[in-house]
């Protein structure tokens, strides 16, 4: 097997040096009528074989280039630089383990270093860490980070308007704790809080695209004593006040829309920010500057008493891994667009989905059901809008999500999303497509 | 010794220049439409590269990083063998990476045929009746596994059992793991022979009892020879029983830990199954359950229907771990290796991993004490007690001037100066020849030149870093 260099020769030569006849007989510790001598599986294949069987796996699914993709809903169609997977998938990052040698790890902790400090601009808080498996876990664990801040507080707030799935991730870690999760509907700054609750969560935007203001919400749940914590969309932070500015306690976020694939749903990037104040009890891998003996700056994983591998069951979460390549990713995009170009790509989707919605507003029978949004906004369709998808498919255009797909009671809800990557023509043909499947 | 570069990188903020952009976008066909009134944000101070720049700045930092592509990488527990390539070729086809995770599932077949393919072999690995791929690291399978216990107590009516057991050799997930379902942890010793004490054990187990969260082999690289009887244990006691799949890697076609008791455990993909570390993640952490817990598996899940694949949620699911199937990108790593591997080859990935820890450990045990003297599975770990005044943390340093990864330090807890050792069944013995010629050499400097130690490393891009400093005053982003 190409993988395993030991030849027969060899082996032989080694089991003499461990002094043992056989490599069974390494095996002796465990108990005889437990080992088994094979799998009942097929045997190995070549590397041609197998890639032509994944190849021909791979042809059987949709891909958003080969067809006008308005689907959004958590994950995002957006131009990855060919630089961007070129540097990351260098073996040096690749097959590098976790940096506790920092030594010779300077590559990856200097990379989680500018990450931390780009990200950190980005939603506008003073610290992030190194990521989480994605944005629903990094909401859930946020979500237990201020419930834990606030002791005696079991109450969060949760909007109605939040992507079902990370509401649904919230739920599972929440299962264990004495926490009452309490939805609200519109406006935040509307919500009425009380000495119970310990945190007001905001989806900047929500599942429907719909953005309200941060910060008056924010400042209401700081004089009810509670923490505020905001759901944020990355690239709209480019354009629109980021949640740090606008006066939230903690920022969660998917990061997948910088620089990531879509990948049918991972590996994603889940970003997390927070305040000097609520620093060490945030999860997660941090990376810190610092010297060396000889007064050279280096970098180093850091705060490591909030970590499992330090405090065991003490520790503030579990999480041990972060979504490093991912957060390479994200690293590397970010110096790549910069200051400008992240904004080109953020003002870009803003323009052509409000051009989008412009237009689908005018077809008779549909209505543009999100007020204030950024790329993403829900249409009420005159005809289940699963039908309609269904139909607009067979032209090479897939129109968005029908919400029915979560929320079966609701079959005429469309959530349209626009890119930076869909052209004025790909949107014209959307709407002119949407407008004869309602006729 | 190495081709590390050497040479200070700047930060991207210091190498950023006004004006500068490292990408540009096609120019707007759409009209323009003004932002909000009072939610325009005004600064956004990212760095200003050009792509060169950021192409150089990248490339460089990566020549700062050791990595199992470059060097030997012994990390114990952490099982860093080589990562083929065609995993990286069958995982960037644009039918996996253009493929949106909501798609209808008529759109998304070949997909979820992946991973309906990938949950059979590992179960069939493993020897449980089912899986979910659900969880994205191994601690996240460990959260999904211990919640499912929670719910099937529930279920019994016996809510009341909260305390899990945990070996003293356990990895830190494990009992952080137990702390986020809800439960109460209490730490088993190890007998003289590096298994779980089973008099300790006996003794642990009342009706509070959940169950006990095995890693088998344990961190000492011992396989639990006693495994049956602990299983039969918890199980009379009414607990169930966890498997840490962190060590398969010596395991897979000798041992399926399914047929020794175990209720529900975890593999790590990046671990066994050959998918890179990625400077610390994403991983994968598939989760594998008997008849009895399976249906409280995380989901969703793919299933098969006459060849039509759907993703279905399980009958009593302690829910969703995360959005969407987990990180799929990973999973069609691990599915490539698997089909490449097959049957037969993991049997002798096994063989081969425990061959060359067993090798290595004969090279070395003679100068490093070895605590425990069995034939150990696919590591080992060995003390840094080899002359006074020196430390495991010295030989580790100076173990990167002579060109090799240092091995997992201080871990598993129990043993003193600990130096934990796992080869892989990737490495050549002429590489475990000269790690093991390194090792020795150090021995010998520790005794006749013990400041080479004590300042190691002197080849690196850094000297050792003051971490206290970093703790106390920390520098979490650029202060520019």
């Amino acid at each position: 097997m190409p993988f395993i260099p030991n030849t027969d020769a060899e082996r032989t030569g080694m089991l003499k040096t461990i002094g043992v006849e056989s490599v069974e007989e390494l095996f002796s510790d465990i108990p005889a009528h437990l080992r088994i001598k094979n799998l009942d599986m097929p045997d190995g294949v070549s590397e041609m074989e197998a890639l032509a069987a994944l190849d021909a796996l791979a042809e059987r699914n949709a891909q958003t280039t080969k067809m006008d993709w308005f689907l959004g809903a958590g994950a995002y169609n957006s131009y990855i630089p060919a630089l961007v997977p070129a540097l990351a998938s260098r073996g040096e990052f690749l097959t590098a383990y976790t940096p506790y040698q920092p030594e010779v790890s300077q590559g990856t902790l200097q990379a989680i270093f500018e990450y931390q400090s780009m990200a950190a601009k980005l939603l506008g808080m003073p610290v992030v860490n190194a990521s989480h498996y994605d944005g629903a876990t990094a909401l859930a664990e946020a979500v237990l980070m201020a419930w834990k801040a606030k002791e005696g507080r079991n109450r969060i707030l949760l909007p109605a308007d939040l992507h079902p799935e990370y509401a649904k991730v919230i739920a599972t870690y929440l299962t264990s704790f004495d926490i009452e999760l309490v939805r609200y509907d519109g406006d935040p700054k509307m919500v009425s809080l009380d000495e119970r609750t310990a945190a007001l969560v905001i989806a900047y935007p929500g599942f429907s695209g719909e953005a309200y203001p941060v910060e008056k919400a924010a400042a209401r749940a700081h004089a009810a004593g509670a923490l505020c914590i905001v759901l944020a969309d990355p690239v709209m932070c480019a354009i629109f006040k980021s949640p740090g500015e606008q006066g939230a306690d903690i920022v969660t976020a998917e990061g997948q829309s910088l620089g990531n694939p879509l990948n049918f749903g991972g590996p994603y990037l889940g970003m997390m920010g927070t305040t000097e104040a609520l620093l060490r009890r945030m999860p997660g891998r941090i990376v810190g500057e610092t010297k060396d003996k000889e007064g050279r700056r280096g970098f180093v994983l850091t705060l490591s008493t909030r970590e499992q591998h330090i405090r065991r069951e003490k520790a503030v979460s579990n999480i041990c891994s972060n979504q490093g390549l991912s957060m390479l990713q994200t690293c590397i995009y970010l110096a790549a667009l910069g200051k400008q170009g992240l904004r080109h790509v953020a003002k870009q989707s803003y323009d052509k989905a409000h051009y989008a919605a412009e237009l689908i507003g005018r077809i008779p029978g549909f209505r543009v059901a999100t007020k204030q949004f950024f790329r993403e906004f829900l249409v009420q369709t005159p005809k289940p809008a699963a039908d309609i998808a269904r139909a607009l498919a067979k032209k090479g255009i897939v129109p968005g999500l029908p919400v029915s797909r979560y929320f079966p009671d609701r079959p005429n809800g469309l959530l349209v999303c626009v890119t930076e990557m869909n052209s004025r023509q790909q949107i014209e043909r959307l709407a002119a497509a949407l407008k004869e499947a309602s006729e | 010794m190495n081709t590390m570069n050497m040479r200070d990188e700047p930060l991207v903020y210091e190498l950023s220049r006004p004006g500068r952009i490292g990408c540009t976008l096609p120019r707007s066909d759409v009209p323009e439409y003004a932002l909000p009134e009072g939610l325009a944000r005004t600064e956004l101070d990212l760095p200003e590269l050009d792509e060169l720049t950021v192409v150089r700045h990248f490339t460089r930092l990566s020549q700062k990083n050791f990595s199992i592509d470059t060097e030997f990488y012994p990390l114990g527990s952490c099982t860093m063998k080589y990562n083929p390539k065609a995993n990286e070729a069958a995982a960037a086809h644009p039918g996996w990476k253009n493929l949106h995770p909501l798609v209808e599932p008529e759109h998304a077949q070949g997909a979820l045929e992946l991973l309906w393919r990938l949950q059979e072999a590992l179960q069939k690995i493993g020897g449980f009746a089912a899986a979910s791929l659900q969880p994205a690291a191994g601690a996240h399978g460990e959260f999904s596994g211990v919640l499912m216990i929670h719910a099937a107590l529930k279920d019994r009516g016996e809510p009341s059992r909260k305390k899990m057991l945990i070996p003293d050799s356990a990895h830190g997930t494990n009992p952080a793991s137990c702390t986020m379902a809800g439960f109460v942890t209490q730490t088993i010793p190890s007998g003289p022979d590096g298994n779980i004490d089973i008099a300790a054990l006996r003794a642990a187990l009342d009706d509070t009892v959940a169950g006990i969260m095995i890693t088998n082999p344990n961190t000492l690289g011992l396989f639990e020879t006693n495994i049956e009887e602990i299983c039969r244990l918890v199980h009379e006691a009414g607990g169930y029983v966890y498997g840490d799949g962190a060590n398969m890697n010596a395991l897979t076609g000798v041992f399926k830990p399914g047929s020794s008791g175990i209720d529900v455990m975890h593999f790590n993909l990046h671990k066994t199954f050959s998918t890179p570390h990625g400077g610390g993640g994403p991983g994968a952490g598939m989760i594998a359950a008997n008849e009895a817990l399976a249906p409280y598996l995380p989901g969703p899940v793919a299933v098969n229907r006459n060849k039509s694949y759907r993703l279905e949620i399980p009958a009593k699911s302690i829910g969703q771990v995360k959005a969407f199937y987990g990180n799929f990108g990973v999973l069609v790593r691990a599915y490539i290796y698997l089909l490449m591997t097959g049957g037969n080859g993991l049997r002798r990935v096994a063989e081969n991993a425990v061959l060359n820890a067993n090798y290595l450990k004969a090279l070395v045990e003679g100068v490093y004490p070895v605590p425990y003297k069995r034939h150990c599975m696919h590591e080992f770990v060995a003390k840094g007690t080899i002359v006074p005044g020196v430390h495991t943390l010295d030989i580790a340093k100076r173990l990167i001037d002579y060109g090799f990864h240092p091995p997992t330090i201080y871990f598993p807890l129990i043993v003193q100066e600990a130096l934990m050792i796992e080869p892989t069944e990737t490495e050549s013995k002429e590489t475990l020849d000269q790690y093991a010629d390194a090792m020795l050499k150090i021995a010998k400097e520790a005794a006749e030149q013990p400041e080479l130690l004590h300042d190691a490393p002197h080849n690196a891009p850094v000297a050792r870093l003051d971490e206290v400093m970093a703790a106390r005053c920390p520098i979490l982003c650029y202060r520019g």
